[in-house]
């Protein structure tokens, strides 16, 4: 694996630190008037998803990590795994609950989702900034009202919940803005 | 096409920034220290090992040799040769250049406020930088913490007297993120204290500080004295305003022969870490010996104490184009 000097940290570099891939945050030099020069590196460990520090010596070097970024289709899950399928080659990757756990309700079959991978295992998966997904539960609708004003609690296929307008009844498609997790609008039938 | 030609400092920050250049030079008239330009190039550089300078190539006409040229990382050779040949008290505005340092406080290219006075001593040319801080730049007073006090007080250790090892194992504990295998000297773990735990404590102080005193390891170019307990100390200053180090004075180092071990035994740093030896400065050596008067200065950084008399979040800010817009 190569090796990447602290002259080339910059942020979203991907590197291997004791034995975790990671990504950096910010990188600062830190060098007194005519003392030695230091990186003070803030970066996300991709596999426990925390942030920390770490101070390098200028002209050290790190190894870089196998990270990708891969479009995957989601498929099924045992309960332990959930399994993605890479939509060319068929390929199949399991992600454990850790990488999902973030879009864990925002999951659905057959969308595409965004997964970083460090050699081949998923780290991460992120959701699209909008998914359609099915009413499964709420109270039932005013009819008439199509103001949105108030809005009420609905429970979606995937057991996510999000506020919804009062005239939205169950089976209803919607669409839903996964970065906030608010309601966008009733989706056109895929 | 590029898009980026645009300067990243407005165009008001950079109409202050003229008024500080206008303020300061009428704050020297009036205390008639002289206003002086010397040589960006030379063939002789500093020896600092941790300071790197650019080289550039000068070509006479017509020829195919070069002679190496360095771009300076301060005028304080070339000023001190003027303070040899009598000029008095005098200051210049650099363009400066260190190779390799860019981020939120550093950047290759800068300026630097440098002067001298020979007839005040440091205790004297640090009330000169209090008055100037506080008349142009509107900073509050600043108080003087010494070297050892700091370290006593933050890190509960004596400067002068920790063993090597106590050091790296106070700096491993009180530092997160250090790996367990980085390899520092002695003044290496003492700055990463400086930079990590206590710099931080003076930012948070709320007013500028002096710190003064060194370790005499850490001299420079500064005289070497005896401090009231006895240590051998670096006579030099540093200030700190909000927790960034903004100006570094000394009482001047005025013997030739100890200036000449510094520069060799900086050399001898130099090749032992596989770094290219620097010529030199035998002008200055010259000078020296005919004979530097007895003289105290200070180097401030322009663009950094700007940064923060105008509560910019980096130099860049304060730069007409930044080294990356240049």
């Amino acid at each position: 694996m190569a090796n990447i000097s602290t002259n080339e940290f910059k942020s979203g570099l991907k590197f291997m630190l004791d034995g975790d891939p990671c990504s950096i945050i910010e990188n600062e030099l830190v060098k007194p008037g005519k003392g030695q020069a230091f990186n003070r590196v803030k970066f996300r460990n991709l596999k426990t998803g925390r942030v920390n520090e770490r101070t390098f010596k200028s002209g050290d070097s790190v190894e870089s990590a196998d990270v990708m970024e891969v479009e995957l289709e989601y498929s099924y899950t045992d309960g332990e795994f959930w399994y993605f399928m890479d939509p060319v080659t068929f390929e199949q990757h399991a992600a454990d609950l850790n990488a999902i756990e973030d879009c864990k309700k925002w999951l659905k079959e057959q969308y595409i989702y965004t997964v970083t991978q460090w050699n081949g295992t998923p780290l991460l998966v992120t959701a699209p900034n909008f998914v359609n997904l099915t009413v499964a539960d709420t109270d039932p609708g005013l009819k008439g009202d199509t103001s949105g004003g108030g809005g009420k609690p609905a429970t979606l296929e995937t057991d996510a919940v999000v506020r919804v307008p009062l005239f939205i009844t169950i089976g209803e498609l919607l669409r839903i803005d996964t970065r906030s997790g608010e309601y966008v609008e009733r989706a056109k039938n895929k | 096409m590029v898009e980026n030609w645009q300067p990243l400092a407005n165009i008001v920050t950079l109409k202050q920034r003229a008024q500080y250049l206008a303020d300061i030079r009428c704050f020297f008239a009036k205390r008639e220290v002289l206003e002086v330009e010397t040589p960006i190039l030379s063939p002789a550089a500093p020896t600092a090992p941790y300071l790197n300078s650019f080289t550039t190539d000068y070509i006479p006409i017509g020829s195919q040799s070069k002679q190496t040229h360095y771009l300076q990382t301060s005028p304080e050779f070339a000023m001190k040769r003027l303070l040899a040949a009598g000029s008095g008290s005098i200051y210049q505005i650099a363009r400066v250049f260190r190779n390799g340092e860019q981020g939120k406080l550093h950047s290759p290219e800068f300026t630097m406020l440098e002067w001298y006075r020979p007839e005040l001593t440091l205790n004297q040319l640090m009330d000169e930088v209090n008055v100037l801080i506080q008349q142009v730049f509107n900073f509050k007073s600043i108080s003087r913490l010494s070297y050892r006090g700091l370290f006593e007080f933050y890190l509960k250790f004596n400067v002068f007297d920790c063993a090597d090892d106590q050091i790296k194992y106070c700096a491993q504990q009180r530092i997160k993120g250090l790996s367990d295998d980085l390899q520092l000297d002695r003044d290496g773990w003492l700055e990463l204290l400086m930079s990590h735990v206590i710099e931080p404590r003076l930012a948070a102080m709320n007013m500028p500080v002096f710190v003064y005193d060194f370790p005499a390891s850490q001299a420079q170019l500064a005289q070497i004295k005896q401090d009231q307990q006895g240590n051998d100390v670096a006579d030099r200053f540093e200030l700190y305003i909000e927790g960034v180090e903004i100006a570094n004075g000394y009482n001047e180092l005025l013997d030739a022969n100890e200036l000449r071990q510094r520069f060799e035994s900086d050399n001898q740093q130099r090749r032992d870490q596989q770094k290219p030896e620097m010529p030199i400065d035998n002008h200055l050596l010259a000078a020296m010996e005919s004979g530097l008067p007895a003289c105290s200065g200070v180097a401030l950084g322009w663009d950094r104490l700007i940064m923060l008399a105008l509560n910019k979040p980096d130099i860049k800010s304060v730069q007409s184009f930044s080294f990356e817009l240049a």
